[in-house]
């Protein structure tokens, strides 16, 4: 039996797709990592597990990955590089495969700083870009980092981050082609609230012909009340949050907010959907995961595909 | 050079305690250039440390000696005919002086005044900021001479990362982007291509792969 990612094939079969986030809890429980996974069951194709997200410590996303996997979904393993060296990331590259996952999101991580370890030393060994390179040269090669052979080479479709919101704009897109160039097969976006500043940033990702060689997945996060855009505007590093948003949702009584909040986050989506060079949608919806059902819903993107999980 | 704080008044306290007669040791170098453990400091600690015994009625006696440079043999040796005459060195040396002095004189107790901090360069006035590692394979050259893995946060040799923001770092506000700093510093002299290049993971090897470094010159040797 051989696993298959399921992105990856509804990616390829030209169809628009759709991922979301589960971050594994604070503690040991299986049962609540099942449990908001079923509420993404049918609704997404495939599934990003978070890796100690915000630098808290959490269940790894490796056992909550399998955990997902066992219940017929498919993981996209989230892997940072705040936490890990060379050898430990390559190792949990090799197991990630043996153990049946066959998608990955290579990132940086957020600074140990922000999270409830602040004293712990960032282990940045490798960074980003090149963790992508050091998956795609296992995957290809079949060589770990410094050419040592693999008996078996993992196989995985391997995603990257973008933030086309973070300065200096012209950089963004470089960084993007060197993403792309190091290994990317696809991209999830930084939640996008700024559509202008994004359908700019498209222009100079299509110039470059970068949608041609990569599937760019639009990030959307709903808002749950006028505080978390303001919040997301002022606190969290590399977001975009125009004041009109926060004044639209300022504008609605409080028991609205979460359906102001989805509606605003459908909008983005039917733009996303009508966009030239965008393959899909990433929807974060952080600790409210009924809303991607209904956000999915709302913007047309169900049914989705029936792909089988595992063929001969 | 490599800069210093003065450790917590109570912290030398109690690292003293037990010792009666204590020689308070300074640094004419990198310590007094960062104004922690020059011949000033070295002083002005001594005196504070002596009327802080005094009004706790302490009787210790402490006297205070300033060298060139901590960290070098032949400066030490100043330490030879006036050491035995104490219990305890307080040494306002980085870290490399505090060992030297220890591995000289191996009956006594060398106590650290100072927190070693990090290798960096005087900006102004009272401002010291940290801009190198000591990885043993200087890469400066590709980064328009602004090092990613001593200023960057998450040291990445392929930035920014997606926390840049107006030029400054998602770590701290008051610290610059250093990847920002390295476009910048390469766009003055059209080296933006450098930046297409994508660097392969760093050669670690070179500052931790054999534990404690040394360097061996035979060409300097007596």
């Amino acid at each position: 039996m051989k696993e298959i990612s399921i992105l990856k094939k509804v990616l390829e079969r030209g169809e628009f797709a759709v991922t979301a986030e589960c971050g594994p809890p604070k503690g040991a429980d299986p049962e609540v990592v099942l449990k908001k996974a079923e509420l993404l069951r049918g609704k997404v194709d495939s599934v990003n597990v978070t890796d100690n997200q915000t630098a808290i410590v959490r269940m790894s996303s490796m056992a909550a990955g399998v955990l997902l996997k066992s219940i017929g979904l498919d993981p996209i393993l989230q892997m940072v590089v705040r936490d890990r060296n060379r050898i430990a990331l390559q190792s949990d590259i090799l197991g990630a495969s043996a153990l049946g996952i066959r998608n990955m999101l290579c990132l940086s991580g957020d600074h140990q700083k922000f999270g409830n370890q602040p004293q712990a030393a960032g282990v940045f060994d490798i960074d980003s870009i090149q963790l992508l390179k050091t998956v795609k040269d296992m995957r290809d090669e079949g060589k770990i980092i410094g050419g040592d052979a693999l008996t078996k080479a993992p196989d995985m479709f391997i995603g990257a981050a973008a933030n086309p919101f973070a300065d200096p704009l012209a950089f963004r897109v470089i960084r993007l082609g060197k993403k792309i160039a190091a290994g990317a097969d696809f991209i999830q976006t930084q939640c996008i609230y700024n559509l202008d500043r994004f359908e700019t940033w498209m222009e100079m990702v299509r110039e470059r012909g970068l949608t041609e060689k990569c599937y760019i997945l639009g990030g959307v996060t709903p808002l749950k009340s006028p505080g978390m855009a303001k919040y997301m505007k002022n606190n969290v590093a590399g977001m975009d949050v125009p004041d009109e948003l926060i004044k639209r949702m300022q504008g609605v009584s409080k028991e609205k907010w979460k359906e102001e909040g989805i509606k605003i986050c459908v909008e983005t989506v039917e733009r996303l959907k009508s966009m030239k060079g965008i393959s899909g949608v990433h929807i974060m919806a952080i600790e409210w995961e009924e809303a991607v059902g209904e956000i999915a819903e709302k913007a047309g993107l169900l049914p989705r595909p029936v792909i089988e999980y595992s063929e001969n | 050079m490599i800069t210093a704080e003065q450790k917590p008044m109570d912290e030398i306290r109690q690292m003293i305690a037990p010792y009666k007669k204590i020689l308070a040791v300074g640094c004419g170098s990198c310590v007094a250039e960062c104004a922690a453990g020059g011949e000033k400091e070295t002083g002005a600690l001594a005196s504070a440390l002596r009327m802080a015994c005094k009004m706790a009625g302490d009787d210790k006696i402490i006297h205070e000696k300033t060298l060139d440079r901590q960290c070098v043999k032949d400066f030490i040796i100043q330490l030879d005919d006036i050491i035995k005459d104490y219990d305890a060195v307080l040494s306002l040396g980085c870290g490399a002086g505090v060992q030297a002095v220890a591995e000289m004189f191996n009956e006594i107790p060398v106590i650290p005044a100072l927190n070693t901090e990090f290798l960096g360069e005087t900006r102004e006035q009272g401002l010291w900021v940290e801009n190198c590692l000591g990885c043993g394979d200087c890469m400066l050259f590709y980064f328009g001479g602004v090092c990613p893995l001593a200023r960057c946060s998450k040291q990445l040799l392929n930035g920014p990362c997606g926390g840049s923001k107006d030029g400054k770092c998602e770590v701290n506000p008051d610290v610059p982007c250093a990847w920002q700093n390295i476009i910048d510093r390469l766009s003055n002299y059209n080296a933006l291509d450098r930046l297409e290049i994508i660097y392969p993971p760093k050669d670690w090897s070179k500052k931790y792969g054999s534990g404690p470094r040394k360097i061996i010159r035979e060409d300097q040797k007596k």
